[in-house]
């Protein structure tokens, strides 16, 4: 009785989803899809595939298939009618319609039913829970550029405005060559190498910060200025110390990681409460022993914190300052150039490989500090 | 001989005589204030105190007393603001540099990235013992406290209580003549306590080591100790010392004899005495 009342007050979003489907697709088969006068009957593949969605969405509400692979059908019915959207689009670029428009909120709406009902299965293994957690995000990531695809192409979005995935993948396929050129002087070169000696010689100094107190009065403000220093300023300075070539990017992303390092490291040192000291005390441990078996272990969660903020920074900071002078290779370089020539796929281009090497190097890292503080409270109950 | 000379002797025959080579803690008219804000604590006031080799001493008194403070006074974890303590004839931080005790704290302060195991190897990596002793160590001292079989647990994994033992454990396998302890079997309950107590007077009687004992079970007290010091609050300082006359080797069935309940009875009129100065 009362699971039922609850259930009831309770906004019902997979019915809701369901229904508002099936008028979707109603308004979509009934009105035209593309200016002037095209309706979906023009095109039996998509309407009969639509219809099938709209049934295969409220099924639960019609009360058969009520399992798994009705989900799983409702999920392949909803890629396919993607797939057909897209493809009929492209043949009648900007000119879509209302009914159009309809049947690409209809395909929207089962892909979040979809999502819903995957995270409802309940009682599943273990291994199949961390899939459907890892599939989750990804079908989300799918629906946007799917739906990036269709609205830019229907609206007929002009391409210097916003290009359209299929665009951006075409051109990124066929420029490999350079972007591969791109990413090895700005990422392999200019951050992998500012970002090791960036956070391993903040590393050291919060070491020694630590050890000699009138360091940590007299560097910790002056590192505190230097990360104030705005990096448009200091990027053109240090084209000019250390040349065009990718050691003055190194030297940027040096200036960015530097302090994020040091603040972190000295805060994580003193990371350990009266207690543990006490023990270590009671064995007339030395500083360095303390240090490794103690002060180390606790400090790594804040070690890592840097080295994820530093991850992101390295990059921007690599690209950005490329923006004030460099060899004619690079991912900044690219950008600013193909952006001054319009050429505005090659810039999603680059901005889609420094996200996906940006996103690599981020889980890279968090997957090391899962390995390192296993044993802390923030990781330990995962 | 000149008279200066003569003084001179007396006087290396007196201190020859305080510093007696059995004796372990020496401590007099020792005061603690602790300036905080809210004001000076007085955390121990005018303590007089002997302990002599391979004795058994336990500090019984209400929470706030100092059994704590006077425990770290003793390990070098807290200075005195008055008076003088000298531990194994030297000062204590001397002898905390010696490695001469091992203290188990009122909290087990497990490292939570070291299995059971590495806990307990931690002091002996620190003190530099090879390997296959620091093995053999951890394997006999965690077996002596009912851990064996959790050696590559991590403490999040286990108990309040096993962990307890598990700090125990670990200040045993230093293998120190002096033991230090702040209410280790607090945490636990009776029958596993009941057990650890004999292990420990076991170990005592056979090892021969001086154990400072904090608790506040009366029982425990008197079961243990060859001498038991009550404490009474603000200031913290000794009200009564009661040297036990039980025999070396006891069984938990000494508890239901008169001598042992007549002990228990003078510990529990101290506490309430103490108690009772206050009001
Ligand atoms: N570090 C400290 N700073 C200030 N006051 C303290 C400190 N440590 C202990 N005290 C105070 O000293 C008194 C004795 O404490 P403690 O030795 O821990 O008592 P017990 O162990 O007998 O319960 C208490 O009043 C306590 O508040
Ligand atoms: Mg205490």
């Amino acid at each position: 009785m009362s699971t039922r009342s609850l259930s009831k007050s309770r906004l019902d979003i997979p019915a809701l989803l369901a229904w508002l489907i099936v008028a979707l697709v109603i308004v979509g088969l009934f009105s035209p899809i593309f200016r002037p006068d095209f309706g979906v009957m023009d095109v039996p593949r998509l309407s009969l595939c639509l219809v099938i969605l709209a049934i295969a969405a409220v099924r639960y509400e019609l009360g058969f298939m009520r399992n798994r692979f009705g989900d799983l059908m409702l999920g392949f019915v909803t890629a396919f009618a993607a797939w057909l959207l897209i493809g009929t689009v492209s043949n009648h670029p900007g000119d879509a319609a209302l009914g159009f428009w309809a049947l690409t909120a209809a395909a929207w709406a089962s892909a979040w039913l979809f999502v819903e009902r995957l995270a409802s299965w309940k009682n599943s293994s273990k291994s199949a829970a961390r899939l459907i957690n890892l599939a989750i995000p990804a079908l989300f990531g799918i629906t946007l550029l799917a739906l990036w695809q269709i609205v830019v192409t229907g609206a007929g979005v002009p391409k210097v405005l916003l290009p359209a995935p299929s665009e951006i993948w075409l051109r990124l396929i066929g420029s490999v060559p350079t972007l591969w050129a791109d990413f090895r002087q700005t990422f392999l070169k200019a951050v992998l190498a500012g970002y090791a000696i960036g956070c391993g010689s903040a590393f050291l100094t919060a070491v020694l910060v630590d050890r000699v107190p009138f360091l940590r009065r007299g560097l910790l403000p002056i590192g505190n200025l230097v990360s104030a220093l705005p990096i448009i300023g200091v990027a053109p300075i240090m084209v000019m110390w250390f040349g065009f070539d990718w050691p003055s990017k190194a030297a940027v992303v040096i200036i960015m990681t530097f302090f994020p390092m040091l603040v972190n490291t000295v805060a994580g040192l003193s990371a350990s409460d009266t207690m543990q000291r006490d023990l270590m005390r009671t064995y007339a441990s030395g500083y360095w022993h303390t240090l490794v078996k103690l002060r180390l272990p606790m400090a790594m969660p804040f070690i890592f914190n840097a080295l994820k903020i530093n991850s992101t920074l390295a990059l921007i900071g690599a690209i950005v300052a490329e923006f004030f002078g460099t060899p004619t290779v690079g991912m900044g370089f690219r950008i600013s150039t193909e952006v001054g020539r319009m050429n505005v796929d090659m810039v999603w281009a680059e901005i889609a490989v420094a996200a996906v090497a940006g996103s690599l190097f981020y889980g890279l890292i968090a997957l090391l500090e899962r390995a390192v503080t296993f044993w802390h409270p923030s990781v330990r109950g995962r | 001989m000149t008279a200066l000379a003569g003084a001179k002797d007396t006087e290396m025959v007196e201190k020859h005589k305080s510093a007696s080579p059995d004796r372990v803690i020496d401590i007099e008219k020792l005061s603690l204030t602790f300036e905080t804000n809210d004001g000076p604590v007085h955390a121990l006031s005018d303590i007089d105190l002997k302990i002599e080799q391979g004795d058994f001493v336990s500090f019984i008194g209400p929470s706030g007393c100092g059994k704590t403070t006077l425990l770290r006074v003793i390990a070098d974890l807290e200075k005195p603001t008055a008076g003088s303590i000298t531990v194994n004839g030297v000062s204590p931080e001397e002898a905390r540099l010696n490695r001469a005790y091992g203290y188990v704290f009122q909290a087990a302060a497990l490292y939570s990235w070291r299995t059971i195991a590495g806990n307990v190897a931690l002091p002996l990596e620190i003190m530099g013992l090879s390997r296959s002793e620091r093995q053999q160590r951890v394997a006999r001292n965690l077996e002596l406290v009912n851990l064996s079989g959790f050696e590559k647990k991590y403490p999040w994994q286990l108990s309040g209580g096993m962990q307890q033992r598990a700090s125990i454990a670990r200040a045993l396998a230093v293998e120190p003549d002096l033991l230090l302890m702040d209410e280790p079997f607090g945490a636990l309950d009776e029958i596993v306590r009941d057990h650890l107590n004999e292990q420990l007077l076991q170990l005592w009687a056979k090892t021969s080591k001086t154990v400072a004992f904090v608790t506040h079970s009366i029982p425990e007290a008197v079961f243990l100790s060859t001498k038991i010091v009550v404490l009474c609050p603000r200031p913290g300082r000794i009200y009564d010392v009661i040297e036990s006359d039980l025999p070396r080797d006891r069984t938990l069935d000494i508890r239901e004899s008169p001598e042992f309940l007549k002990i228990a009875h003078r510990v529990r009129e101290g506490l309430k005495a103490g108690h009772s100065y206050e009001d």
